[in-house]
């Protein structure tokens, strides 16, 4: 995928303060500033998050992917749906997909039960879904294209003539 | 009980280890060291080429190969040198594929050196090129550049080193410590003082793949050139593919049928496996090359700037991966810099002096590391320097 070398170093870290930016493309931190403004603007940056694990501090914490069937609505089709589900806080992600279902959920839970009682209580009631499949993450090896679960070792040894 | 030493040729006693394995034993010996002394990229060689690898085992293609090289990719390392210096070379006699950029380095000496032949090195440089002189028989004689000329090399520094006895001229570029490169003006009064001469230029291109800002040029482009220069190259700095041990020589017939000679009796043919690979990566790799030259740009701005920042004037460095600070603001030699700096910080750099008497006073800093690494090593070199003026501070 071609990004600009900006957008990439921001979606590693976007942390990285505009003169810091600035060193790192040869640019001046003001450069940097109107280039950020201008990526904003367009709406190609959405917003600035921080990567969590949060399995760190409660290991009860459990995510799941839960794919949706829904019948879609006249006028709106799959929007208000979607919207709807979006509002809860534990909602991670909505996102209409093509295939074998409609909607696919990524949502976060203190423990399984609390994932089940949402999915019981508030996605299968809500009018027009039609079916859901949850399944629970077990590891997450890497995201937002950072990898979680790296040691980084380096296994270059001490090698010179 | 058998002496040894009385059992081992005078000639290899002789050889001297070279200043970055020293170093590196240091580092060795201790735990959790940030070592920014590694000559090879932190990148993993592209999946394309180690999938062909597999491919070829799968295929059982494990016999020797021509002792030139594939016909294939001798043909592809043609096409790559026709596209990226300019320069054609024939597949069938003006190209051999050898084991690394090293042993190239090896064949070009071997072939052309006679016992009392000056072989001109341009330095700093890398540690090899003066040892394998010398096991030749042949007289390595140093011709130093300075920061004051970017570390390049001038036509007055070089024409005051010729003599009758020059047989060669090794001119590291990009380099290997400096990050030095050599652009086409650069060059041509190095080539107006060699046409004419019988001196052979051994290029050694093994970094031409990673420039920052500007394409390698190579003096071989340069009219009348072509016929009095080695060109060596190889796969494991631009492509990655250090282990794999493959690189090679391109340049005039009537030399390369002697170098062969040797090639063939010493090596027989170079890794098979290795060589399918490479025609993948010739073919298929560019992208692959361009993010991470994209990625080294990177840190090499980070890398500058920041060692400008804390009090070591760095030089610009436009090729290789190795940034090139000067310490001699610190009042310490490039070797007790380092040696403290890894005894005292756990960061292990290599001294300049390694690489030539010039490089005394900088520090060769490898940026094949990830970012945060190399903040992090920033940051206790900036300690180091800190304890070090509070000692001045109590003299």
């Amino acid at each position: 995928m071609q990004m600009s070398k900006l957008l990439n170093l921001l979606a590693k870290n976007s942390r990285l303060s505009n003169e810091e930016l600035g060193v790192l493309l040869g640019k001046t931190a003001d450069e940097v500033a109107e280039e950020i403004k201008a990526l904003e603007d367009s709406g190609t940056i959405k917003g600035y998050t921080t990567l969590v694990d949060y399995g760190v501090e409660n290991p009860n914490i459990v995510t799941a992917y839960i794919e949706l069937k829904v019948t879609p609505r006249a006028e709106s089709g799959f929007d208000e749906i979607a919207k709807f589900i979006a509002q809860y806080d534990a909602v991670k992600s909505v996102t209409l997909m093509s295939g074998a279902y409609d909607l696919g959920i990524t949502i976060i839970g203190e423990n399984l039960r609390v994932i089940s009682d949402f999915v019981a209580k508030h996605l299968s009631t809500i009018d027009g879904v039609i079916s859901t499949a949850t399944h629970f993450e077990l590891k997450t090896y890497k995201e937002n294209g950072i990898m979680l679960c790296d040691d980084e070792k380096d296994e270059r040894g001490f090698v010179s003539p | 009980m058998i002496d040894y030493d009385k059992i081992v040729s005078e000639r290899a006693r002789e050889i001297k280890p070279s200043g970055i394995r020293k170093f590196f034993d240091i580092a060795q010996q201790m735990t959790g060291v940030l070592n920014l002394g590694v000559g090879e990229p932190d990148f993993f060689t592209p999946w394309k080429i180690r999938q062909q690898a597999i491919s070829v085992l799968e295929k059982i293609k494990t016999s020797y190969t021509a002792n030139s090289g594939l016909m294939d990719l001798r043909r592809s390392i043609s096409g790559y040198l026709g596209r990226t210096i300019g320069v054609d070379y024939k597949p069938e006699n003006e190209i051999i594929v050898t084991v690394g950029g090293s042993e190239a380095i090896d064949l070009a000496i071997r072939a052309l050196v006679d016992e009392g032949d000056e072989v001109l090195i341009v330095e700093p440089c890398f540690v090899c090129y003066a040892p394998m002189v010398e096991l030749s028989h042949g007289v390595p004689v140093t011709v130093e550049t300075s920061i004051e000329n970017s570390f390049k090399l001038t036509a007055e520094a070089l024409r005051a080193k010729i003599t009758p006895r020059t047989k060669a001229l090794i001119l590291p570029y990009p380099n290997n410590p400096t990050g030095a490169i050599m652009t086409k003006e650069e060059l041509e009064p190095i080539a107006e003082v060699l046409r004419g001469t019988d001196i052979i230029v051994i290029s050694d291109e093994i970094y031409s793949a990673l420039t920052y800002g500007r394409e390698h040029f190579s003096i071989a482009a340069l009219d009348g050139m072509r016929e009095r220069t080695l060109v060596i190259n190889g796969f494991s700095k631009g492509y990655a593919m250090t282990g794999w041990r493959l690189g090679f020589l391109a340049g005039p017939q009537p030399i390369l049928k002697h170098i062969l000679k040797i090639h063939q009796y010493a090596i027989m043919s170079s890794p098979t496996v290795s060589q399918y690979a490479a025609i993948t990566a010739l073919e298929e790799c560019d992208d692959d090359v361009a993010k991470m030259v994209e990625e080294y740009d990177v840190r090499r701005r980070y890398v500058v700037n920041a060692f400008n920042k804390i009090g070591l004037p760095c030089f610009d460095p436009e090729g290789a991966f190795y940034a090139f600070p000067c310490i001699k603001s610190t009042g310490l030699t490039s070797q007790q810099f380092s040696e403290r700096l890894v005894y005292e910080k756990k960061v292990a750099v290599v001294p300049g002096d390694a690489f030539g008497k010039c490089g005394e006073g900088y520090i060769r800093v490898s940026y094949a590391y990830s970012l945060k690494n190399l903040k992090a090593a920033v940051k206790l070199i900036e300690e180091f320097l800190e304890d070090l003026k509070k000692e001045h501070g109590d003299e």
